[in-house]
């Protein structure tokens, strides 16, 4: 549905003489397959909006290609716009004008009939669970009545392709849960739809792929799953109450430990391949040299580790 | 046919929205009115030169004058709000259609018209009592020009805007155009009382001749040559405004 071979950006900052370019996408390659909720997960300045609204036909690309929902996304952006719908990360609703007024709008815009527009903004109130509050002014909704009406908007003329921008930023955790299930819904009626979000969970709940982006270049990519399946196995944390430097050196000589360092007095960080079978065995080998356990622990790879393996830093610090 | 079905479709977006806030209509003809009570009988010397010997005539002279000030003048702000609408993300929600991008600044500019009217028409019955007369034919060619005027100035502004993207720097650009062309228009102080050089000088400024267009159409002067000249220099410069600015709404892809 989405193809992108080195798809670039760069813009300039600062006054002519000390104007710098500044590289926001550099050589993006990406598939998206029809149907698929894929994830565009980094944090904040790392390319994801810029990428989103290249591929919305918003801002032209200093390079390469891209095809989006089977048009060229240079030469033919009309015919793109005409399959595609997409929500930007604030939105974008007159405030004095009612959700049915705007749905109503916005399907007349991509030329559909007046009654036909009618029609199909009465089926996305309903969809979105929008009908009670559909006859009233837009500064009215609270912010989750809000985002589900802008996902409605770029949903009323039934494109292929959404494109939706942190379409759960500032959302309480319910109106959260709940957004999620929209866009599971629209996938079950065939839609791809391609979101960008810093939210960890997000991106591991939501999205069947995703894309880890990092200073405008894809770092990682694939499912969650084989994302967190990749990187060094599963990490076991160890605390000892003495002793750490002879524990450190007593574990790294296991075989189910891949590596062992010690991060702070007495805390332990083994990388194992399989935490279950690893941790008994741990344990094992540090009563044979008479070194006590305080806790232990088994922590599951979560994508921050992903990115970490990938970026040397923390998402929650970028 | 599809650029007029989507003009009509945005233009219709921007009446509801106005339905929906009358205010705005009214506090746009609040300073004319003002001028209207306390500006014009300071004027009634200065007109004289224009042969102005009552308080009747210099009402006949100014308010022609003081309309092709407000659709100048009003239309010359219209930026302001569609800076605002770029920032509320309605206009890119609108970039993402196959709408046409001339009808998103068409259908502004007819909305902004249709403002233009109303308040033209709330100033010419507060003026009546103080002597304005004028015929329906007249009136029809008045406003004519005077939608051809606004047409103009709100498709310079939305082109500024766009331009500048930046609300201080458009109020900067917008003043340092309107303040020279009000004056060299001779809509507040006629030009009769200019030296020569300025005469000349604002013989080249298209609301002058507008302006002339104007108070000829409201004494009952239908035949004279400065009406339909004014309605075809105004034409010329809609058009062109138009077209600069629609250009820019088709390219700015933001």
């Amino acid at each position: 549905m989405i193809e992108t071979r080195g798809l670039r950006k760069s813009f300039r900052t600062g006054r002519r003489r000390k104007s710098t370019t500044v590289e926001a996408v550099s050589g993006l390659d990406l598939t998206v397959g029809e149907g698929e909720i894929f994830g565009f997960l980094g944090p904040n300045g790392a390319g994801k909006t810029t990428t989103l609204r290249m591929l919305a036909t918003l801002l032209p690309p200093d390079g390469g290609e891209a095809v989006v929902a089977g048009a060229d996304l240079r030469t033919a952006q009309a015919a793109v716009r005409r399959n595609i719908g997409y929500v930007a990360q604030g939105g974008g609703t007159w405030d004095q004008v009612t959700a049915r007024e705007e749905l109503v709008m916005q399907a007349r815009m991509h030329g559909v009939g007046r009654a036909e527009a009618q029609t199909r903004a009465a089926a996305a109130l309903d969809a979105f669970d929008l009908t009670a509050y559909a006859d009233r002014h837009c500064r009215t909704y609270s912010g989750g009545q809000r985002r589900r009406v802008d996902i409605a908007l770029g949903v009323v003329h039934r494109p292929k392709v959404l494109f939706l921008d942190e379409p759960t930023s500032g959302l309480d955790p319910q109106s959260r849960a709940h957004m999620w299930d929209e866009i599971r819904r629209l996938r079950t009626e065939g839609m791809t739809v391609f979101l960008t979000t810093h939210y960890l969970d997000e991106a591991d709940a939501l999205c069947d792929r995703i894309a880890i982006i990092d200073g405008g270049g894809i770092v990682a990519e694939g499912t969650p799953a084989e994302l967190k399946r990749g990187i060094a196995g599963e990490v076991v944390t160890v605390e000892v109450a003495e002793h750490a430097a002879k524990a450190v050196e007593v574990l790294a000589q296991q075989d189910c430990v891949r590596s062992a360092e010690l991060r702070e007095e007495g805390d332990l960080r083994l990388s194992v391949d399989a935490g279950e079978t690893a941790m008994p065995r741990i344990m094992r080998a540090l009563a044979e040299v008479g070194v006590e356990l305080t806790t232990i622990e088994l922590h599951r790879p979560t994508l921050d580790d992903v990115f970490l393996t990938r970026t040397g830093r923390s998402l929650r610090e970028s | 046919m599809k650029t007029l079905r989507d003009t009509w479709l945005v233009f219709q977006r921007h009446m509801l929205l106005l339905t929906r806030s009358p205010l705005s209509i009214l506090l746009g003809v609040a300073q004319p009115v003002v001028y209207l009570a306390l500006f014009a009988p300071l004027l009634k010397p200065a007109l004289s030169s224009m042969g102005a010997d009552s308080m009747t005539d210099a009402y006949r002279i100014y308010v022609p004058g003081m309309l092709v000030a407000l659709a100048l003048g009003g239309g010359l702000y219209v930026g302001f709000g569609l800076l605002a609408e770029l920032a509320s993300g309605v206009i890119e929600r609108a970039r993402v259609t196959p709408v046409s991008r001339a009808a998103l600044l068409l259908g502004r500019a007819l909305r902004d018209v249709v403002v233009l009217v109303v308040q033209a028409a709330i100033i010419i019955v507060l003026a009546m009592p103080l002597g304005l007369f004028v015929h329906v034919q007249d009136l029809l060619l008045a406003y004519a020009l005077l939608a051809l005027i606004t047409l103009s100035s709100s498709a310079v502004s939305y082109g500024i805007a766009l331009k500048v993207s930046d609300p201080n720097a458009l109020g900067q650009v917008v003043n340092n155009i309107a303040q020279p062309l009000m004056l060299l228009s001779g809509t507040l102080l006629p030009l009769a009382l200019a030296p020569l050089w300025l005469r000349r000088v604002s013989d080249w400024n298209p609301f002058s001749r507008a302006v002339v267009g104007m108070r000829a159409l409201f004494a009952g002067h239908t035949g004279d040559a400065s009406v339909w000249q004014s309605i075809a220099l105004l034409a010329a410069v809609a058009v062109l405004a138009l077209a600069w600015s629609a250009r820019l709404f088709a390219r700015s892809v933001r």
